[in-house]
């Protein structure tokens, strides 16, 4: 799918771009973006290195798992399926943990642990359970407190103000962790999404 | 009222963690300095990993505006996006947004250097950035860890939750900075 719009931008504009007398325009756009991809990137690195570095700190301290038990009680419900005191529990509420802090590399093995500890619980081996495809909803939806990236990029861009976006990323992604958890929930209920003789 | 506070949480959140981080650490006693560098130093992997899609999706999206295709589809797409109030320059990120977290990236860097990061087209897509994930990237990883074939609804639950940030990320950029 990206591979068809990467291709699409890059041959419609060049095409365009012909018919339209716009080619030394096209040319000019490809070398100078390229080179403008390192400008970027190399501005990030301060703001990056900045926060992985508080960030590290949070991890070595024991926040990430002092704010998994904080999220038990509001993350315990969405997983039914999960019999109390299984591994799969804790793994979960790490991972999300791990996410809130903005903590992708250290989200990911805790988040596969996760998908292993609950595929002992399937019964179906190919077929995804409600409590896996609750718990991809909840990570597709984002879970970040702080857009470290963006706000990189913003700083680097000459920003006046490049965190003033926290608060409403904050609400927007609030709404698409309560739409997520709604849709699961909705359609776990439609037939052909239900799994034959199961849960 | 509410917009009051939304701000506040922009201006407090950064100086309120470069605070309380590093204090529980002290606190808990663990090495907060020797830590902060450790973790620093993944600062220039991140941004030096993200250079070959960033060029990738740049140098497509540049061609594509600077012929003048981008500004065709902006016309013709602006009677529906500017029901919702978003620009229809915009649209592109709530395409490219599920499928490739680099290809946003690229996006996002592309919109917020030609328009200013100030700009509401700028405000919008870091908000959209940060709010949504890249739903089948995360789906990918994570089925393919266990071998699970039948992923039955979660690819639809994920591009529900990815339209529902995107659209929420428009209406509260309009309503805070506009």
């Amino acid at each position: 799918m990206i591979n068809i719009i990467w291709f699409v931008l890059l041959a419609s504009g060049i095409i365009v771009g012909a018919i339209s007398g716009n080619i030394d325009a096209v040319t000019e756009a490809a070398i100078s973006n390229a080179e403008l991809a390192i400008t970027i990137s190399l501005g990030l690195i301060g703001v990056m290195a900045l926060w992985l570095g508080i960030m590290k700190i949070a991890e070595e301290s024991g926040l990430v798992s002092y704010m998994a038990k904080g999220l038990s009680l509001i993350i315990r419900p969405l997983f039914p399926e999960i019999p109390q005191g299984h591994p799969a529990m804790g793994a979960i509420l790490m991972n999300f943990g791990a996410n809130l802090l903005g903590l992708g590399n250290a989200a990911t093995p805790l988040g596969i642990k996760a998908m292993k500890e609950l595929q002992k619980l399937n019964p179906n081996k190919d077929t995804a359970t409600n409590s896996m495809v609750m718990f991809l909803a909840i990570n597709t939806s984002s879970l970040t407190i702080i857009p470290a990236t963006v706000i990189a990029i913003r700083t680097s861009a000459g920003s006046a103000n490049p965190t003033e976006i926290i608060g409403p990323t904050i609400i927007a992604t609030t709404a698409s962790t309560i739409a997520a958890i709604i849709a699961v929930k909705i359609l776990q209920r439609v037939s052909r999404y239900r799994v034959r003789g199961g849960e | 009222m509410i917009i009051d506070l939304i701000n506040d949480i922009s201006r407090y959140a950064i100086p309120f963690i470069l605070l309380f981080i590093p204090l529980y650490g002290i606190l808990i006693k663990i090495k907060v300095y020797e830590s902060f560098v450790e973790g620093a130093k993944e600062g220039f992997d991140t941004a030096v990993r993200i250079i070959p899609s960033l060029v990738a999706m740049l140098v497509s999206i540049g061609v594509f505006r600077a012929s003048g295709a981008l500004d065709l589809l902006i016309e013709a797409l602006a009677p529906i996006t500017n029901l919702i109030g978003m620009p229809a320059e915009v649209l592109s990120m709530a395409f490219i947004r599920p499928l490739s977290g680099g290809g946003a990236m690229g996006i996002m860097s592309e919109l917020i250097t030609t328009h200013g990061p100030d700009s509401l087209i700028g405000r919008m897509v870091s908000v959209m950035m940060g709010s949504t994930e890249t739903t089948f990237y995360v789906l990918a990883i994570y089925f393919g860890a266990v071998s699970i074939k039948k992923t039955r609804h979660s690819l639809p639950a994920g591009l529900i939750a990815d339209f529902v940030g995107i659209v929420t990320a428009v209406i509260v950029t309009n309503l805070v900075f506009n």
